[in-house]
């Protein structure tokens, strides 16, 4: 039998506010434990909650970048439970009426372009941390800590539908939606803080079938790699659970990074009952028209819309598009080079960014705004390569010399110094293809026997005589025209 | 001159005698303290602290001298021990918090004291607010001053018996099914339930939070005025708390001159001062379970009103009876997830021994809350519950837009304010329904529907009537306005009182 995955994320997204979601406390992370926690945050006896209007403009925000409706009326509830770390055993969420309704993102695996529809998005409040491992009480008795900096953070969950229908497809819907969040300065986009959390909700059918298969949730999944790998993990366990005569139990499951699988946290008899109701403490969210054009002004323009203006102004093929529209940064540096070349020349860059730049900063582990050799030098040092002056392969060479500093990454100054300039002479170039024919009669009588290789061998031949600065096209017309003649 | 509280018959006396300097705070903290302790049979008192008390009289005093004194500079008060206080413990009658002392004040506390108001400290109450006559406290009942034997009412109940003993000028109380409006009445003292928003919740330890609202007790509705006024105001620290009520900014300022404009409306015709007014009576509250005599004094006393020239009209609030089941599903809901953060992982009462955390919690609530909050937690639990929800909690919703719209009704063109008693009997003798728990429960019926449609309600007294001892208790009327008339429901009632001296009886003697 052939199966059929089904996958739809929930995506946690610490909202960028420089206090919590219903109190005045910092967000700040990394400070020492219960420093930022006051009374609300704490649940202390009267304490109550008040809406943080910048929590809801990023809600909208997200809203408006994703193409959804922003509820004019939404209303928040509480999930109760008890839990250490939720300080008033219950969270404020919103449960009926979101305040973001539906929307779409779309991105491409490999050159399909996809789109994968959102059911909602929601704004909470973030619960604290249990400190279990190795933690001592004060009489040095082994003990759980419990640190609320955490609790009251803003949160939006953002719910797709279970529109995926592979690993691959999850993984560049999160980083695409990923992306937006910190496109949209809406999120730092810092998955090793927590700040953006993926649930992964995987369930497999029959191909043909139009019900849906049991589903399981997979919770702690912190990478986008580990993401892809807990996916596979699970659908095959669900598939050779079923090959076997088995059937998938609904239930909430852990991915366990180091042993690389996924196991049962909870099941769907464990779930709790968390008797939601609106929380009488907090009047609906009413968002005016007003409020949504306000912001509607201030929004950057986005990656989807980036995308069709690189298609349309630079000629991209759509995924190029996409690949240098995934980010923010990667798109002002592009646009950045692309204006310093000539007309017509936004391909090269293109090809460069996506090539070299992009390898070299994977190699690094760098982000595109850390890249030593800044969008005006790329942009001096593609001239070169479009001038002739230099062939494209040793601009390479001159871009690294330019990472690393060298002449102040002036790529002239790199050209000048190593002598790199090209050799564009006719007469210079044909005299070293002459001496390279005369030195290899036998390699010239195997191409005129039929052998195409024996063309590369020549010109591998030349390019070392002219130690690669001869103009690679030049070359190849030159040489055939006197190998043919 | 005496230095004693009770030698002042009203608020504007004593603000006289502050203003003149014929006595300061500190004396007159100083006297109240005494009489507090002198009277600590009532067990009105949680917890008093003659240093706290004392420091804040001295900076009254220095208020005054520095020229910065406000009407209610130097006046003794106390606070229902759900308003969390710095200094004295906040301990809602629970033994769940009965060590906790809060880092912060309420807001209606941090009001008063910023105003100059003294407190003489914490004041017995029903367990977290949930009771009707101050027998839920872990702290043990409080006894009523007119007769010791007999219940206070509750949940404020000690915030009406040490008016009623005219220990303090006024105290705070809360009310969220009646809670001040009918320990008011059962001890014979004057006390509003404002309109749901009028006042600031924070600080004030939640029970039904849709239903809560903070009001004042005091001898008389011109008492009530300046500490209402003081205590309203929107808050930004409640997300509930009304910003405009009437098209004014919700400030203080606001209720008190609503009360001056409606008294000199009045003043204008002296034998007839409350001519055109338009009392609703609803039939529903005169009905079977009321006790003859409490009825007899309620309509004694609106015969009195018309004798001041209103005019008496039938309305019907035809779901009043729903209010006992609406009220006991919805407070109780809230409420069990209001009270869910009593855990004992923070601060409260913690188990001295467990087996893990879910232990620890339940052993903590189950020896941190009593048999009246467990009630009412279970019953919360239960209607909020998968597949219970819709049949319970939506359904109490949904009477309790109906019971809002009754008074709505009523209200636009039919009446101006709606008067009748508020409770169906005097005083029960405590340990009356110990076997019954929830009989207490039905004698809500005339209080509930005024916290479901969040108008403001008061009781002020009106007579008395033999409870079961023998000895003569006080009945309370109700007056009933639309939202954010509590001004005006002061004015009327005033009109009453200048007229009668129901509210000049002490209960000083029989304490």
């Amino acid at each position: 039998m052939t199966w059929e995955i089904v996958i739809g994320l929930e995506t946690h997204t610490q909202l960028l506010t420089e206090t919590k979601i219903f109190s005045g406390s910092s967000t700040r992370f990394g400070a020492l434990p219960n420093t930022q926690a006051n009374e609300v945050d704490l649940a202390l006896p009267g304490s109550l909650p008040v809406m943080n209007r910048t929590a809801v403009d990023r809600a909208i925000r997200f809203g408006l970048a994703v193409g959804a409706t922003v509820a004019p009326r939404s209303i928040f509830a509480r999930k109760n439970y008890f839990y250490p770390d939720l300080p008033k055993n219950y969270q404020i969420t919103q449960f009926e009426i979101p305040v973001v309704i539906g929307g779409s993102l779309s991105f491409f695996v490999g050159d399909q372009e996809k789109v994968v529809n959102l059911t909602r998005a929601h704004l909470e409040e973030d619960a604290g941390k249990s400190l279990h491992d190795d933690f001592e009480g004060p009489h040095g008795e082994s003990s759980t800590g419990i640190d609320l900096n955490r609790a009251g953070t803003p949160l939006l969950e953002i719910v797709s539908e279970p529109e995926m229908r592979s690993a691959a497809e999850a993984v560049a819907y999160a980083k695409t939606l990923h992306s937006l969040v910190v496109w949209l300065g809406i999120c730092d986009g810092n998955m090793q803080e927590g700040s953006f959390r993926i649930d992964a909700n995987v369930s497999v059918r029959p191909v043909g079938q139009k019900e849906f298969g049991t589903r399981c949730e997979i919770k702690n999944v912190n990478s986008f790699r580990f993401l892809e790998r807990a996916i596979q993990y699970e659908v095959r366990r669900q598939i050779e659970l079923i090959e076997d005569g088995g059937t998938v139990v609904q239930e909430t499951r852990l991915y366990d990074s180091d042993k690389d699988e996924t196991r049962s946290m909870r099941s769907k008899e464990d779930a709790h009952d968390y008797r939601y109701f609106p929380d009488p403490d907090l009047p609906p969210l009413v968002i005016a028209q007003s409020w949504i054009d306000e912001i509607k002004q201030t929004m950057p323009e986005l990656p989807a819309a980036l995308r069709a203006r690189f298609t349309k102004t630079y000629g991209l093929p759509a995924p190029e598009a996409a690949q240098l529209s995934s980010s923010r940064a990667l798109a002002e540096y592009f646009e950045q080079v692309v204006q310093t070349l000539p007309e017509g020349q936004a391909k090269i860059a293109a090809n460069w960014i996506m090539g070299e730049v992009s390898a070299t900063l994977n190699r690094e582990e760098k982000d595109i705004t850390d890249c030593p050799v800044k969008a005006e030098a790329l942009g001096s040092l593609l001239l070169r390569i479009i001038e002739g002056k230099i062939s494209n392969k040793i601009a390479r060479d001159v871009f690294a010399a330019m990472w690393t500093g060298e002449h102040d990454g002036n790529a002239d100054a790199i050209i000048e110094a190593k002598g790199l300039t090209q050799i564009n002479d006719a007469g210079a170039i044909s005299a070293m293809i002459d001496s390279v024919l005369a030195d290899n009669p036998a390699i010239v009588a195997e191409y005129k026997a039929g052998k195409q290789k024996a063309f590369n061998s020549l010109v591998g031949q030349i390019m070392k005589a002219a130690k690669g600065k001869a103009n690679p096209q030049q070359v190849n017309d030159l040489l055939k025209s006197k190998l043919d003649t | 001159m005496s230095t004693s509280l009770h030698s002042f018959t009203s608020l504007a006396s004593l603000q006289d005698a502050l203003s003149k300097g014929t006595i300061s705070a500190t004396e007159l903290a100083q006297d109240a303290l005494a009489h507090a302790k002198t009277y600590g049979e009532l067990n009105a008192f949680l917890h008093i602290d003659d240093e706290l008390t004392l420091a804040q009289a001295r900076q009254a005093d220095q208020l005054r001298a520095k020229g910065q004194a406000t009407t209610l500079t130097g006046v003794p008060i106390a606070h229902k021990d759900v308003f969390v206080t710095q200094g004295w413990r906040s301990t809602a009658g629970s033994k769940m918090l009965a060590d906790y002392v809060s880092p912060f004040d309420a807001t209606v506390v941090d009001k008063l004291l910023k105003a100059g108001c003294v407190s003489l400290g914490k004041l017995n109450c029903d367990e977290f607010a949930m009771g009707s006559g101050n027998e839920h406290s872990v702290f043990g009942p409080t006894l009523n001053p007119w007769d010791h034997s007999a219940v206070p009412g509750g949940s404020s109940g000690a915030s009406a018996a040490v008016v009623a003993a005219r220990l303090v000028m006024a105290a705070t109380g809360t009310d969220t099914g009646g809670s001040v409006r009918q320990p008011a009445a059962l001890c014979g003292v004057s006390g509003i339930k404002p309109t749901y928003g009028a006042v600031s919740r924070y600080g004030m330890i939640a029970y039904g939070s849709s239903l809560d609202q903070a009001g004042p007790l005091a001898a008389s509705a011109e008492d009530l005025v300046d500490i209402l006024d003081c205590m309203s105001g929107f808050d930004e620290r409640d997300a509930t708390s009304a910003e405009v009520c009437h098209g004014q900014p919700n400030k203080a300022g606001r209720i008190k001159a609503e009360f001056q404009q409606a008294t000199e409306q009045f003043q204008l015709d002296t034998s007839k001062p409350l001519k055109g007014l338009r009392i609703g009576v609803p039939e529903e509250y005169f009905g079977e379970g009321l006790s003859s005599e409490v009825g007899a004094c309620v309509l004694a006393a609106i015969a009195q009103f018309e004798a001041l020239g209103a005019t008496r009209v039938s309305v019907s609030l035809p779901n009043t009876k729903l209010s006992i089941p609406a009220y006991y599903v919805i407070a109780p809901a809230e409420a069990s997830s209001n009270l869910a953060r009593y855990d004992g992982v923070r601060y409260g009462h913690r188990s001295a021994s467990y087996t893990d955390l879910a232990d620890m919690t339940s052993k903590s609530r189950a020896e941190g809350f009593g048999a009246e909050v467990q009630r009412r937690i279970l019953v919360g639990t239960y209607v909020l519950s998968h597949g219970y929800y819709d049949a319970y909690y939506l359904q109490a919703q949904r009477l309790r837009r109906m019971i809002a719209q009754d008074f709505q009704t009523a209200l636009n063109g039919q009446c101006d304010v709606i008067m009748g008693p508020v409770t169906p009997s005097v005083a029960k003798p405590i340990g009356a329904n110990e076997s019954d728990p929830t009989a207490d429960w039905l004698a809500d019926i005339y209080t509930l529907s005024v916290n479901l449609a969040g108008l403001p309600g008061m009781s002020i007294p009106c007579g008395f009537a033999l409870g079961q001892s023998g000895k003569k208790l006080p009945v309370g009327l109700q007056i009933i306005g639309n939202y954010f008339d509590e001004g005006k429901l002061l004015a009327i009632a005033n009109q009453f009182q200048k007229v009668t001296d129901w509210h000049q009886q002490s209960a000083r003697q029989s304490a």
